[in-house]
């Protein structure tokens, strides 16, 4: 049941958003946080498991080095602090997904602590710089799935009895906790949305994760409460859960707002709860109330021995962080001569790093982003791969510019020598030699199919020659074909109107 | 009954080396003596009949191919049933892991079966460890075969009483307040906590996870050093494992030389509270050591009185969490799931009928102790105590080479006799729980008969973190000793028990 | 240190998934209660300035490199399950989602 809503706009006009972000993110280590089973996604149930995640009687964890290592980068891309001393603990609570019931986690002591991340959002009054203060940064572990059997809708409500599989128990999660983001006003959806995107491509560029929403290696757990004005003290919360793309990170604080509002509007309280998120109706539900809190009887995890990061490790680390992403965006504008428009384009087709490197190896910045965006954008698009996966270099890239600067391709040639790559037909010069591939150059070649040409269509020399030069068009089409598309077309235009005595 | 039984671990490796007697022989009278006599005093709760004398055949074939052979090759063995063994039932003395056959072994087990040790089964325990008298056991007590109406300590009860029964000359048992070293001075052996860290946990049912260690149980020093060196080491499997070389406890037990060390008397274990005769042994062994050129001095701890409130909070909370594991989804039995009931009252029920009261009792003391509001009056000031424990022992290893005190404060008691008043029963770890909250190594050894029952006294001996090999070296000096004034182990004065 | 109530060992006996007949609530309670009088000691010694004591061994950083290891089979993962369906591990209905 849908719960009453006020209008966004009204709302906003009545009380002030205050929201929270909590994101777990898995991490992509080749094994799991506390045991050397593979993370590898699909794989047949309750075959990536062992005594230490199923929770065997005797078995013990023993902690994965990248697993540490990627939550030290991640808390230091984040701009936190790098805790000199930290610790595991126990939650302990009981759930059949869980095999120790208990999940080995950071209470207290996180890794990473007091950082924060700059976002950009657009506003009325033009782009505008948000801070979101991030409290911090800790290490756990996922748990295993349920899936429900019986029941009409196979979900958990109404099941007769669930089947478990531990695969995905003890893969490393990193929880990112915000502190209580004020201040953004009407903007707070945005504002969400832009952290959440900010947040995963920092995760991208450090490599630590593949941060797929859809796959649930990037979740996140949407925060938000109202009060009067910025001066009244924070209002009770709602917990979002489940919320899985970048869109329903917007919409979901967007319908919260408007919930809560109702809510307050109508003198009713908010409840302390945690809610479902709804992608088709882009609604919450009311899940578990919070009043009876569990008691997790967190504790000092006595089978993982204290992380003490050595100052020097810390700096090891800090020196494989790549430039921020937006920071680096807008270096790159700059180089490149681009419009925030066109980066846009760039940034959303997954090609900026295809494309820095294609011009790290020489390729001028246009080119590289026309084929990247253009033909190679299209031909994975067709594939359904991403585009990491052709197999095109920046060398190829780059011997393909230089044969079309000096004449000897043109574009269609060049698409032709790309499809060799993508095929595996070898480097460009070899699939040119192998394909034939090249400018027709000889005039004489080009005459007779033009003579052709103008035979096939005797009305055409006239028109042209009454001054409409746009019919040359269809001459040299007609040539282009037949040659196979090898002639350079402003050659045979050139030689037509000679032929036919017109000047351009 | 062969005279193989009494014989020593040590003495049984170098016949079945040299080929004059089979490991499959040595083996098969230690199946007849269990069957002869574990009717009556029940240490196994499992006996591997097969697993046992094919393990036994291994070894022989190899003396056959002259291969190079451990220590120990062919040496029987009982295994406390908390350590996870592949394809043997493992239960910790437990019904909701009755039928529960691990896939896997536990470290300690692989090295065992690396080592040619024939391991003749699972020994009985109090449920998870928790007890000092093996009366917790869901399958029933041991009994002590110096008096079968007896305790033969607990939790390991099993492991001292099979190696005291002559129904193996070597067990491993696991001490997290005193485990193995209490059975062992009720019982009238030798057994030692290594070092925590000393030996792999990796398989050990895990009761307290800052306290619990394994260790070896024989009836000598030699053997069971010998035991020691075989199990301790290293383990990537497990954080805590130290990575530094195995103290060397072998050439320390054939040592036994004393003279000029210094060893203290720790001045708040013993006195008010220790029965008669264990003071009356213990000021005898004090006596024997100076005799043999050690300086001994009193040392006080003033901490340790606090240590048993301590432990009380520390095991039932660590507990409480390493226990919630048996619920009966991924393994052992399931109760009440009758297609009706929801998961959260399937594994209630599966508790309830699985554990027994001592384990229910520390479960719920656990939890109160770990909840929010009780924490740090609890747990929190439970874990500072421990550093002032653990601050007296460096003060006293400061001043002495080893400490020593009583094992137990009494003798062993009967069946029955505590086994419904809790406090009491957790007074038997008085002396043994302070090594455990630091970490140290602890021995027990047999120093005589307590006048007024004609039962075993342990001597207790303790040595800073790694520094194991001293235990053995004061052991085997006092043993020397004692074996001769007694002309012969002193297990040869326990009564003869039936069907032998 | 405060009495602990039939009240209190039922809330906790829940909270550690044991069920407790009412009727033995009271028993546990007196023997809880006797228990947490006694360990009421810790709180007898000064420990203002002592830090608290979690591992016995004072080692830090002890990590495992990340290279896999053996798993098990699922036939053996699933060798020791009360109940088993479609090589998972068969669970009474959940009542309430996590």
């Amino acid at each position: 049941m849908a719960e009453a809503t006020m209008n966004y706009d009204e709302a906003i006009s009545k009380f002030d958003p205050v929201l929270g972000l909590e994101v777990h993110v898995e991490l992509g280590t080749n094994t799991k946080m506390f045991c050397g089973c593979s993370t590898v996604f699909g794989a047949a149930p309750n075959t990536h498991v062992c005594p230490v995640c199923l929770g065997l009687p005797g078995a013990l964890p023993a902690l994965n080095k990248i697993g540490v290592e990627s939550a030290i980068r991640i808390g230091l891309a984040l701009n936190c602090e790098i805790a000199q001393w930290c610790r595991f603990a126990r939650k302990n609570y009981f759930y059949p997904d869980m095999p120790k019931n208990f999940q080995t986690s950071q209470y207290d002591e996180p890794i990473a602590f007091e950082g924060y991340l700059d976002v950009d959002i657009e506003t009325d009054e033009g782009r505008k710089t948000f801070r979101v203060p991030i409290e911090r940064a800790h290490m756990e572990e996922d748990t295993g799935k349920n899936s429900h059997v019986g029941g009409a809708t196979g979900r958990i409500h109404g099941a007769d009895y669930s089947l478990v599989d531990y695969n995905r128990a003890g893969i490393p999660l990193i929880e990112i906790v915000t502190k209580p983001i004020t201040g953004t006003g009407k903007y707070a959806p945005e504002v969400a949305k832009a952290y959440v995107a900010a947040l995963r491509d920092i995760l991208r560029g450090l490599g630590v994760s593949d941060v797929k929403m859809e796959q649930g290696s990037l979740r996140c757990d949407v925060n938000l409460s109202l009060r009067d004005t910025p001066e009244s003290k924070l209002g009770t919360r709602s917990e979002t859960k489940n919320v899985n793309s970048l869109r329903s990170v917007e919409r979901a604080v967007r319908y919260e707002v408007t919930r809560h509002a109702a809510r307050l509007a109508a003198g009713d309280t908010v409840i302390q709860e945690t809610r479902h998120w709804h992608e088709d109706t882009g609604i919450s539900t009311s899940g578990r109330t919070k009043s009876d809190a569990e008691d997790y009887r967190y504790f000092p995890e006595p089978d993982l021995l204290p992380i003490a990061p050595s100052r020097e490790w810390v700096e090891e680390l800090r020196a494989t962080i790549p430039e921020n992403p937006a920071v680096r965006r807008a270096r790159l504008v700059a180089d490149w001569g681009l419009s925030q428009i066109d980066m846009n384009t760039v940034v959303n087709s997954g090609a900026l790093d295809l494309i820095v490197d294609a011009v790290d190896a020489g390729v001028d910045p246009a080119a590289a982003r026309k084929w990247w965006t253009g033909e190679l954008s299209r031909i994975a698009n067709d594939r359904g791969i991403e585009l990491e996966e052709l197999p095109v270099t920046p060398t190829d890239l780059k011997r393909l510019e230089e044969l079309i600067s000096t004449g000897a391709l043109n574009d269609k040639l060049a698409r032709q020598a790309l499809d060799g790559v993508i095929a595996g037909e070898g480097d460009i010069d070899e699939i040119i030699k192998a394909r034939g591939l090249a400018v027709v150059s000889d005039d004489g070649p080009l005459l007779a199919a033009i003579d052709e040409a103008l035979a096939a269509d005797p009305a055409v020399a006239e028109t042209i020659k009454s001054g409409k030069l746009a019919a040359a068009g269809s001459v040299v089409g007609a040539v282009m074909k037949a040659t196979r598309g090898q002639a350079d077309a402003a050659r045979v235009r050139k030689l037509l109107f000679e032929k036919l005595g017109v000047s351009e | 009954m062969s005279d193989l039984i009494r014989k020593d671990a040590s003495e049984l490796a170098g016949l079945v080396s040299s080929g004059e007697v089979s490991a499959v022989e040595v083996a098969q009278a230690h199946l007849d003596r269990i069957a002869a006599v574990d009717g009556t005093v029940h240490a196994f709760l499992h006996v591997d009949t097969k697993g046992a004398l094919a393990s036994a055949a291994a070894v022989d074939a190899k003396v056959k191919a002259g291969e190079k052979l451990s220590v120990l090759a062919g040496v029987p063995l009982g295994l406390k049933d908390i350590l996870a063994t592949n394809g043997l039932p493992t239960t910790c003395g437990s019904k909701v892991l009755a039928g529960w056959i691990p896939p896997y072994d536990a470290t300690v087990v692989t090295k065992l079966r690396e080592a040619g040790i024939v391991i003749l089964g699972k020994t009985n325990m109090d449920e998870f460890a928790m007890g000092s008298s093996t009366e917790h056991s869901a399958f029933g007590p041991t009994h002590n075969p110096w008096d079968l109406e007896r305790i033969p300590g607990g939790s390991g009860g099993g492991s001292s009483a099979c190696v005291s029964a002559f129904e193996a000359p070597l067990a491993i048992g696991t001490d997290t307040g005193g485990s193995i070293r209490q059975p062992a001075a009720v019982t009238g052996s030798v057994g030692v906590k290594p070092t925590y860290g000393g030996v792999s946990r990796y398989g050990l049912v895990a009761l307290a996870s800052s306290l619990d260690q394994a260790g070896p149980c024989a009836r000598n020093v030699l053997d069971t050093a010998l035991l020691h060196s075989l199990i301790a080491g290293y383990d990537p499997m497990d954080s805590t494992s130290i990575n530094s070389p195995v103290p060397d406890v072998i050439s320390a037990a054939k040592r036994g030389d004393i003279k000029g060390m210094k060893v203290g008397v720790v001045k708040e274990l013993g006195g008010e509270g220790y029965q008669a005769g264990v003071r009356s042994r213990f000021e005898e062994s004090v006596a024997l050591i100076e005799s043999l050129g050690a300086e001994v001095v009193e040392v006080s701890c003033p901490s340790f009185p606090a240590a048993l409130a301590a432990y009380y909070l520390i095991l039932p909370s660590e507990a409480s969490s390493n226990l919630a594991k048996f619920d009966g989804i991924r393994f052992g039995n399931r109760v009440g799931d009758d297609g009706t009931k929801s998961v959260e009252q399937v594994m209630s029920e599966t508790r309830a009928a699985g554990f027994g009261p001592e384990v229910i009792r520390r479960i719920i003391l656990g939890t109160y102790a770990l909840s929010a509001g009780y924490y740090d009056a609890y747990y929190g000031q439970a874990q500072k105590v421990r550093t002032l424990i653990k601050q007296d022992f460096d003060a006293a290893f400061a001043k002495v080479d080893v400490l020593i005190s009583p094992t137990a404060p009494t003798t062993a008691f009967k069946i029955g006799e505590k086994l419904d008043d809790p406090l009491a029963m957790y007074l038997n770890d008085v002396a043994t729980i302070p090594v455990n909250m630091a970490g140290l190594p602890g021995m027990s050894l047999p120093i005589g008969l307590a006048p007024e029952d004609n039962l075993p006294v342990g001597l207790q001996i303790i040595a800073p973190a790694m520094a194991d090999d001293r235990l053995y070296n004061v052991g085997a000096a006092i043993e020397r000793e004692l074996l001769a004034k007694w002309g012969g182990p002193i297990l040869g004065l326990a009564p003869e028990l039936a069907g032998a | 240190m405060s009495a602990i109530s039939q009240e209190d060992v039922a809330h906790l006996a829940n909270l550690a998934r044991i069920n407790i007949p009412s009727s033995e609530l009271g028993h546990y309670a007196k023997q809880l209660d006797a228990i947490l009088n006694a360990v009421a000691e810790v709180s007898s010694l000064d420990t203002s300035n002592v830090a608290a004591m979690s591992h016995p061994v004072p080692m830090t950083n002890v990590f495992r490199e990340d290279i896999p290891g053996i798993s098990l089979t699922a036939e053996q993962a699933l060798s020791g399950a009360p109940a088993v369906e479609d090589e998972r591990f068969r669970v009474p209905r959940i009542l309430d989602e996590e």
